[in-house]
């Protein structure tokens, strides 16, 4: 296989094209979920509870099914009432139970915002009406919000099945603590006897939203033969088919699922809320049904991240060297168990070579939206504290901030507290970069200040399936199944454009459905140019062969006797005979003649992608009168390996940033106000 | 033979506390065999939910990925997407 990141001579890798879905998107040809529509479809709205907790004793849908133009009513009793079963999908680990009371709440709705009845009707104003004729009799039931209040004893229990993971001996009452995990290397009293100096600190995370763009939306219609396809808008399109088969009991065989384009997911869309119910409504109604949230639905029942309280001890000597590390991270799950409280744990400490590490995590549910992945799940919550505190430990010591990071940087060979031994990393030279940046010499002004954080994600390959074909006029097309939410359809192109050794004008990439390209995992944990990538790059080389085979068929010699150079085939040697070279698009006008059409489809689980580290340094004044905080200056620098195509890079590191300051400036999720 | 590190408390329920082990697999897949035979249940979680480190290499569902004689084989949770 051709290795990009090792190559030198590229020609297309590391170059700026314009992008290929540019022009659609900023003319508005572009088809979002919210944008597509069938012909006869119907309008879905979703009735939501207007209670944090409470029990649903009674659901009267009859009003609304006799209301004219109501085509189709549903609640959790048109759904399988399914048993608990951990999986791994999409974003992680999950249960199908969780994910299907989450869909649509049965017995108890556990969050405000909870689905708790559907409707299609002929009209939006018509589905409305319906909404409003549903009768549900609650009980209400006390609710909790913040996550040390839910750990508490006495707190109202959300559900009287969990009971904590993690803890010997096992618990005989229920607990919103769903799960408690704990990693340790080396000692951690010994650690701390040892240190000159010992800072600590509690810090507080807000739940913040990812706040895509585009809201939750798809349509869904299903056949008389119980055909189905979902048109949706994703981070998956695989992991929509998944959910929707277990959640309602249906074949996979007998669900497609077509890609639209995504206006953002950040990680909030690799879990269903909408497909399942617009199939179901599909079922009863026997017509296409679209379901759009709106920008306040996204808000109230699509996950955000999670909120945290995490505290932090640390300890050095006097000449810097970090010889104790221990945290507690307290995650909301929301209402149901699955924060990302386990990379929290790995991620918190990951950037240091310390002896003896000690955190502990809960997973912790309360009256909230179940928490969705965002960027690097779990990592922002804990590096964030992790480094106020090497912070303090730099300014008791008395040294710069980024000479405490080199000084215990995690290298090539450091043991980690999950229990891995890096390889070859780039932390170190991330914080060279910093410190020889003119940011960090820059003078600052009244009321300025600047900091420094630097932190760790893993990046991961998984499965992905791409295909490449070379049309009749030597043109070549692409196929993947990874919705394309930050680039990915110009990265495939301008990988196989460089493998070929043609301009990458010349590639058309597209998004496969689930019926036409085989399985990919979801677009995320930054996986998708490596992973997809690698398909599409083995695809090529297929490609390249079967072209040799076709020049060699043209020109009555060996397959061996033949090259592929600059994007074409040329004799191998001056024994192959002197042809001249054959271009892709003569070879392809001859494929007919030759074999039939060119082209293949790898699928891969790829595996050994390399851990990322990044570092941002940020100025800010503050206003002391009025705590108006402005940005002055940021500068980021992050490890990325070869960048493919270095604008989306970038784009991807600007946006990062963004949410950054968002999450620490402006957003929260505030209830009870 | 290689030696298998549970780091995390969720596989160390399976194994009683054991936190280091020698297997005699040399692939992935087989090392989840043996794991399940020793501590019934241990394959399976690992199968389903965990990713397997070779030597600070990390591996998610690569069964026949090779086991070297003396590597240490770490077992983290699956990293999940975002």
């Amino acid at each position: 296989m051709t290795y990009i990141g090792n190559k030198s001579d590229l020609r297309v890798v590391g170059t700026r094209p314009d992008r290929p879905d540019g022009v659609e998107k900023v003319t508005g040809r572009a088809v979002y979920g919210a944008d597509f529509r069938l012909a006869g479809q119907l309008t879905g709205r979703i009735l939501r509870s207007p209670h944090a907790h409470a029990r649903i004793i009674k659901i009267d849908t009859s009003k609304a099914k006799a209301l004219p133009g109501v085509k189709a009513v549903m609640t959790a009793e048109d759904l399988p009432n399914i048993t608990s079963e951990e999986a791994f999908v999409g974003e992680g680990p999950t249960n199908f139970r969780d994910q299907s009371l989450n869909v649509m709440a049965r017995g108890k709705v556990l969050y405000e915002g909870h689905a708790v009845a559907a409707v299609a009707a002929m009209s939006p104003s018509i589905a409305e009406a319906a909404l409003a004729l549903i009768e549900v009799t609650y009980e209400v039931l006390p609710h909790v919000i913040d996550v040390e209040e839910a750990m508490a004893p006495g707190a109202p229990i959300l559900d009287e099945n969990l009971f904590t993971a993690g803890v010997d001996p096992k618990p005989t009452t229920p607990s919103n603590i769903a799960k408690k995990i704990i990693l340790k290397s080396g000692d951690i009293d010994a650690g701390f006897a040892k240190a000159d100096v010992i800072a600590e600190g509690r810090y507080v995370t807000a739940a913040v939203h990812q706040a895509y763009i585009e809201p939750h939306a798809c349509v869904a219609t299903i056949g008389a033969d119980g055909q189905a396809t979902v048109y949706a808008s994703s981070q998956g399109h695989f992991m929509i088919r998944s959910f929707c088969a277990k959640l309602l009991g249906m074949e996979i065989s007998n669900i497609r699922v077509i890609p639209l384009e995504i206006g953002g997911g950040f990680g909030g869309k690799t879990i269903v809320y909408l497909e399942p119910v617009a199939l179901k409504l599909s079922q009863i109604s026997g017509k296409p049904v679209k379901l759009v949230m709106t920008r306040e639905e996204v808000f109230r029942a699509s996950g955000p991240t999670s909120g945290a309280v995490v505290e932090v001890k640390m300890g050095a000597m006097k000449d810097g060297t970090i010889v104790a590390a221990q945290a507690v991270l307290k995650y909301q799950a929301g209402a149901f168990p699955g924060s990302p409280v386990q990379p929290g744990l790995m991620c918190a400490f990951a950037m240091y070579d310390i002896a003896n590490v000690h955190v502990t995590g809960y997973d912790v549910i309360s009256n909230r939206a179940k928490v969705a992945a965002y960027r690097a799940p779990g990592a922002p919550i804990s590096s964030y504290a992790a480094e106020q505190v090497v912070d303090d430990l730099a300014r008791q010591l008395g040294m710069d901030a980024i000479t405490i990071r080199e000084k215990n940087a995690a290298k090539a060979g450091t043991k980690t507290v999950y229990g891995v031994t890096f390889p070859e990393i780039g932390y170190e030279a991330v914080l060279a970069a910093a410190k020889s940046h003119a940011h960090w010499k820059a003078p600052l002004g009244k009321n300025q200040g600047r900091g420094i954080a630097t932190g760790f994600w893993f990046n991961i390959g998984g499965e992905s399936s791409a295909s490449v074909f070379v049309n009749e006029d030597g043109s070549v097309s692409v196929v993947s199944g990874s919705p394309d939410i930050g680039g990915s359809r110009a990265s495939m192109a301008m990988m196989a454009a460089e493998v070929l050794g043609i301009p990458v004008d010349n590639v058309r990439p597209i998004i496969g459905d689930t019926a036409s390209i085989g399985f990919t995992n979801v677009t995320g944990g930054s996986r998708v140019t490596y992973a997809t990538g690698m398909a599409t790059v083995q695809a090529t080389e297929k490609v390249i062969e079967q072209l040799k085979q076709r020049a060699a068929m043209i020109w009555d010699i060996s397959p061996d006797a033949v090259d592929w150079k600059d994007g074409q085939a040329v004799p191998a040697g001056a024994n192959a005979g002197g042809f001249d070279p054959l271009s892709l698009a003569a070879i392809a006008a001859k494929a007919g003649k030759t074999g039939g059409p060119i082209g293949s489809e790898v699928s891969v689980n790829a595996q050994g992608a390399g851990p990322g580290f990044g570092a941002h340094i940020c100025d800010v004044e503050v206003d002391r009168e009025t705590g108006q905080t402005t940005i002055i200056r940021y500068t980021a620098i992050q490890d990325v390996g070869r960048a493919i195509h270095p604008s989306y890079v970038e784009g991807q590191i600007q946006g990062g940033a963004v949410q950054g300051i968002g999450w620490a400036l402006n957003e929260e999720y505030i209830y009870g106000a | 033979m290689p030696k298998v590190v549970i780091s995390g408390s969720t596989c160390r329920e399976f194994t009683g506390g054991i936190s280091e082990i020698e297997v005699t697999a040399d692939t992935i897949g087989r090392m989840v065999r043996e794991l399940d035979q020793r501590f019934p249940g241990l394959g399976h979680h690992v199968a389903e939910f965990m990713a397997v480190a070779i030597d600070g290499v990390i591996f998610q569902d690569a069964h026949s990925e090779k086991l070297p004689e003396n590597a240490e084989i770490v077992l983290i949770p699956k990293i999940g997407a975002g």
